[in-house]
């Protein structure tokens, strides 16, 4: 349903795929790095044209638009790759093409060895993170995701940084435990509801018909709650994404803690939310105990302890995940939209502060916040940028994070003040470490270790290539922030006629 | 001259219907010919006299494809169904596959050739008899047909001590396997020939009559044994716990081609077999998907906990062949719930064949003289030396992993799907664990790969091996890197398989 002449959601995943197949078929490596640009550029050229065109064009059922369908032999199994976009997954499909889009020019001007490689794999990783989000196919949605995650593995192992080998196994080991639940709740979805097909349309409308009984439904939805609780880091499975992110090279650390992540979430939003109403009923407040307590809390104190900056950047962003699932719990359409806006605010700040930390790396040659200080004078962009990042992170209004995390806490006040309490203070505590790894890092006289480093190589400011990318991301938090009914009048639509299962439920519940 | 008799033997004509097995025979027959009367020189061309016949013969099978073939043929000997032209792809394609991995493994030896290329056409074509058989006689003669054949051919290398070893511990297990299949199938012949009993047959080794017996008596204590001992013969062939003790010796000791021919020929024929006996079998559900039930879960846990460990990439290799045989066994076990599991069950097979011959073609070419010794070290830099055979590593062991976008994604998928309507959800638990230990061993050996970086510790390693590889060995393993990524993406016909499951 596009009045172009290709598709675009399908030209966003062929785009990077194709140019990865040429890759691999032996591409020069000159036309690798002019390409590349195309390569990245189109998956966010098509995001944002599916943005500027997405309050217009013609809605088909569910609120979604640009549906088309492509047959791939499995028509007789019911799945087919079926894509589209509604209001919960457009933010969604335009993070990942602005993220993708920052972390491929990021790594373009990186000085990666084995360059092509690098530059194919992310390339993969961008196309199964467009695919992802607008697959409409339930099993295309997993597909594409996986399709997204082998990269990681294979970057964290390669180009990784210290302990890589060892956070490369434990990343695949979680994760592929994590993915197996989900596809198991998946096709218990699809078995349980008797459909013939994956398609989630169908889904929703035989499931609105003929809901799975309730205890069915609390089985599945908590198995998804902890497949996709692991590919999110839910405490106490978190384990792997602190490990991971240190070691992973900036650029995948991008995609993967800014969009991928965000997929268990949009599964838990757009698929178990939906389709098994009863099943999240029954798991909300476990689920907002261990959240609220477990990620916020504790992870908020541990983050709090960490002495090494990308270190910190992935525990704290253990910790936001920590508000998202707080905001799921609260289990009111207030809530999950605000959800939603969250996980692109966080997908954009988090990207960032990964872009900065390995910028702030190149000029210090250490994560490690002891032996920095006193950068600002010398790098005044990299320092206004990572404040900016920095406040972004924490929610400070004019940033896009404030949309997601204040009416968190507010839905979070109706279902239980003490949760909201916590949640009000985790922000507290993500101010203070925020703030101090800022002062530490910029601002201060400069430690003995960075005073040689600077003598042998005086830091300069951010190069181009560092400040479009960084830009890009800076721009998309603060026009959200500025403006967040580009995108929430998308997801409000999307979340307005939930189905009627579920307002039953909710109505009876409380 | 009598023409209608003549007529008449015509439209009775079942030889034709096995015109792809007869092709296979006397291809075989034909290499031992041209060895007498061809000189000396040009024996070491017979190799490709077999790849390009096994080629027509498949072009044969894709032209003639469509034509309906008949039911059944030899008054009900052999029966056809509508997946029989898709074995027979399957199994000469898995010798082909074999003959062209042979064709290098054997220039490193000093051993007669064409030999070893004659016994691998005729242990194909007593697969494809022993797929198509539905009666207990001609099953056990094509099953051991085919077994014979593997016993000398799993010794081939004979001047090296673990590979008679090998030789010696198949022909003693192999040997057990079939005394137990036939006394269950005596015990059942036994049992449905019993005048006394209701039901009784006069013909109570063929699959029909056999399970009308069944369905008659389907309590029968006797039945139930020879039910047992069938299932445990069958066991045997597709390494089912407690069964599959025999495999890591005998693919450690056996040449490379010999070792892909008993991972995919030998079980993939186990369970087209086991498939179809299932279905005779169905009056004794009760029995039978317990059984399989708790042979599957002991076979995905014990095969993927005992490979975490091993350092020979042959004995991995073998017990990570055990685990898949648990996963093909969850679709077994599901058949009798779930009818179209049986596609699920060949989906996975041809995946399976597809990655295997991925990994064992690049184990092929890394192996040195001694062809028992292949050690995860020597994949050491692998990467850097050859990325061409790494990567093919990387497609074929991914797709065993069951890594989408591989098609090794797809084939367990189909069996969760399947294990899943039949409700074996303790199962399918079990086969989730499986996988998640899984990944830990099959990255081990592509992290060997492509991460580490000590260089490849084997005399005669990689460099020089790579070489050894000629253009048609390098585009087989292309053609079966490539569609474990395609068949990943799009079925096309053979999704058909899983149609309505």
């Amino acid at each position: 349903m596009s009045t172009l002449p290709l598709d675009p959601l399908l030209l966003a995943i062929a785009t990077p795929l194709g140019l990865a197949a040429l890759i691999a078929l032996g591409l020069p490596k000159r036309l690798v790095t002019k390409l590349a640009y195309l390569g990245f550029g189109g998956p966010a050229l098509c995001a944002l044209w599916a943005w500027w065109n997405f309050a217009a064009a013609p809605k088909e059922g569910h609120g979604y638009a640009f549906l088309t369908r492509y047959p791939t032999g499995l028509d007789g199994f019911g799945v087919s790759l079926e894509l589209g976009l509604n209001g919960l997954s457009l933010p969604l499909f335009v993070l990942a093409g602005l993220v993708g889009l920052a972390a491929g020019l990021y790594a373009l001007q990186s000085t990666a060895e084995r360059m092509k490689s690098y530059l194919l794999l992310l390339l993969v990783m961008q196309a199964g993170l467009m695919g992802t989000f607008a697959s409409v196919d339930v099993f295309f949605f997993y597909f594409f995701h996986e399709l997204a995650l082998i990269p990681t593995f294979i970057m964290v192992g390669i180009w990784g940084g210290r302990d890589r080998t060892y956070a490369a196994m434990t990343m695949t080991i979680y994760l592929t435990a994590g993915a197996m639940l989900s596809l198991l709740g998946l096709i218990a979805i699809y078995v349980k509801s008797g459909a013939t097909s994956f398609d989630l349309l169908t889904l929703r409308d035989t499931l609105a018909a003929r809901p799975i009984l309730e205890v069915t439904q609390q089985h599945i939805f908590g198995v998804l709650l902890f497949g996709f609780g692991v590919l999110v880091s839910l405490w106490p499975l978190h384990s792997w994404a602190p490990l991971g992110y240190g070691a992973a090279p900036s650029s995948a650390a991008m995609l993967h803690a800014g969009v991928l992540k965000k997929f268990g979430l949009y599964g838990l939003v757009q698929i178990a939310l939906p389709l098994l109403p009863l099943g999240a009923l029954h798991w909300d407040r476990r689920l907002a105990l261990l959240a609220g307590v477990g990620n916020v809390l504790v992870i908020g104190f541990v983050t709090l302890a960490q002495r090494d900056l990308k270190q910190m950047v992935g525990y704290s962003s253990v910790m936001h995940m920590g508000y998202a699932f707080l905001g799921l719990a609260a289990g009111v359409t207030f809530g999950v939209g605000a959800v939603v806006m969250l996980m692109v605010a966080h997908g954009l700040s988090v990207a960032l502060l990964f872009l900065l930390s390995t910028s702030v790396y190149h000029r210090t040659h250490t994560f490690n916040l002891e032996q920095m200080g006193g950068l600002a004078p010398a790098a005044p962009m990299l320092a206004t940028l990572f404040l900016a990042a920095t406040f972004a992170s924490i929610g400070l209004p004019g940033f896009a994070n404030f949309w997601g995390e204040v009416p968190i806490f507010v839905a979070l006040w109706h279902f239980s003040p003490g949760l909201a309490a916590v949640a009000v203070s985790g922000t507290v505590i993500s101010a203070v470490y925020g703030l101090r790894a800022v002062a530490r890092v910029f601002f201060g006289p400069r430690s003995p270790g960075f005073s040689e480093v600077a003598a042998a190589h005086p830091p300069a400011d951010l190069t181009w290539g560092e400040k479009v990318p960084a830009l890009i991301l800076v721009a998309a938090l603060v026009f959200i922030g500025l403006w967040p009914r580009s995108l929430s009048a998308g997801i409000d639509a999307a979340l307005a006629p939930a189905p009627a299962p579920l307002t039953a439920a909710l109505a009876a519940s409380r | 001259m009598d023409f209608n008799l003549l007529r008449e033997s015509a439209a009775s004509n079942t030889w034709g219907a096995l015109w792809p097995e007869l092709g296979l025979g006397s291809l075989a027959l034909l290499l031992l010919l041209l060895e007498a009367v061809l000189p000396p020189r040009a024996h070491r061309h017979l190799g490709a006299v077999s790849i390009l016949g096994q080629l027509l013969l498949l072009a044969g099978l894709a032209l003639g494809g469509s034509r309906p073939a008949p039911h059944q043929a030899f008054n009900g000997l052999i029966g056809f169904t509508e997946h029989t032209g898709l074995f027979r792809v399957f199994f000469i394609l898995s010798s082909l596959l074999a003959t062209i991995l042979a064709q290098v493994a054997l220039a490193r030896q000093k051993l007669p050739r064409t030999e070893f290329h004659h016994i691998v056409l005729v242990v194909s074509a007593a697969a494809l008899l022993l797929v198509e058989s539905r009666n207990f006689i001609l099953l056990f003669v094509t099953l051991e047909t085919m077994t014979i054949g593997l016993y000398i051919l799993v010794s081939y290398f004979r001047s090296n001590p673990r590979t008679l070893e090998a030789g010696l511990k198949y022909l003693i297990m192999g040997s057990l396997s079939s005394a137990l299949l036939l006394f269950g199938t005596v015990l059942l012949y036994g049992a449905a020939g019993n005048p006394a009993l209701d039901g009784h047959t006069a013909q109570p080794m063929q699959f029909g009559e056999l399970n009308r017996f069944l369905a008659a008596n389907p309590d029968g204590f006797l039945c139930a044994a020879g039910i047992v001992l069938v299932l445990s013969g069958l066991a045997f062939k597709i390494g089912g716990f407690p069964f599959q003790i025999w495999i890591p010796d005998v693919y450690e000791g056996a040449p490379t081609p010999v070792t892909a021919l008993l991972a995919v020929t030998s079980k993939a024929a186990g369970f087209i077999v086991l498939v179809e006996l299932v279905r005779v079998f169905e009056p004794f559900h009760w029995l039978v998907e317990p059984v399989l039930t708790a042979m599957a879960v002991a076979t995905v846990l014990f095969g993927n906990l005992a490979a975490l460990k091993q350092h020979n990439v042959k004995r991995l290799i073998g017990l990570s062949g055990v685990s898949h045989a648990g996963f093909l066994l969850l679709g077994v076990a599901s058949l009798e719930t779930v009818p179209q599991a049986a596609g699920a069950v060949y989906f996975y097979l041809f995946v399976y064949l597809i990655a295997s011959y991925a990994v064992f073609g690049v184990m092929t070419v890394l192996a040195g003289v001694d062809d028992t010794r292949q050690d995860l070290a020597d994949y050491g830099g692998l990467a850097k030396e050859s990325p061409f055979l790494a990567g093919i590593l990387a497609c074929g062991l991914g797709s065993l992993a069951g890594i989408p976008p591989l098609a090794g994604f797809m084939g367990k998928l189909f069996v969760f799907v399947a294990a899943f309507k039949a409700g074996h959800y303790g199962l399918l638990l079990a086969a989730v664990v499986g996988v998640v230990i899984s990944i830990y061993y099959y990255f081990g050996w592509i992290r060997m790969a492509y991460f580490s970086d000590e260089a490849a510790a084997a005399p005669g390693g990689p460099t020089r091996a790579v070489a050894a590889a000629g253009p048609t060995l390098k585009f087989t393993l292309a053609l079966l890197a490539a569609a474990s990524i395609v068949l990943g993406f799009y079925q096309s016909g053979l999704g058909r398989l899983v149609a309505g499951l």
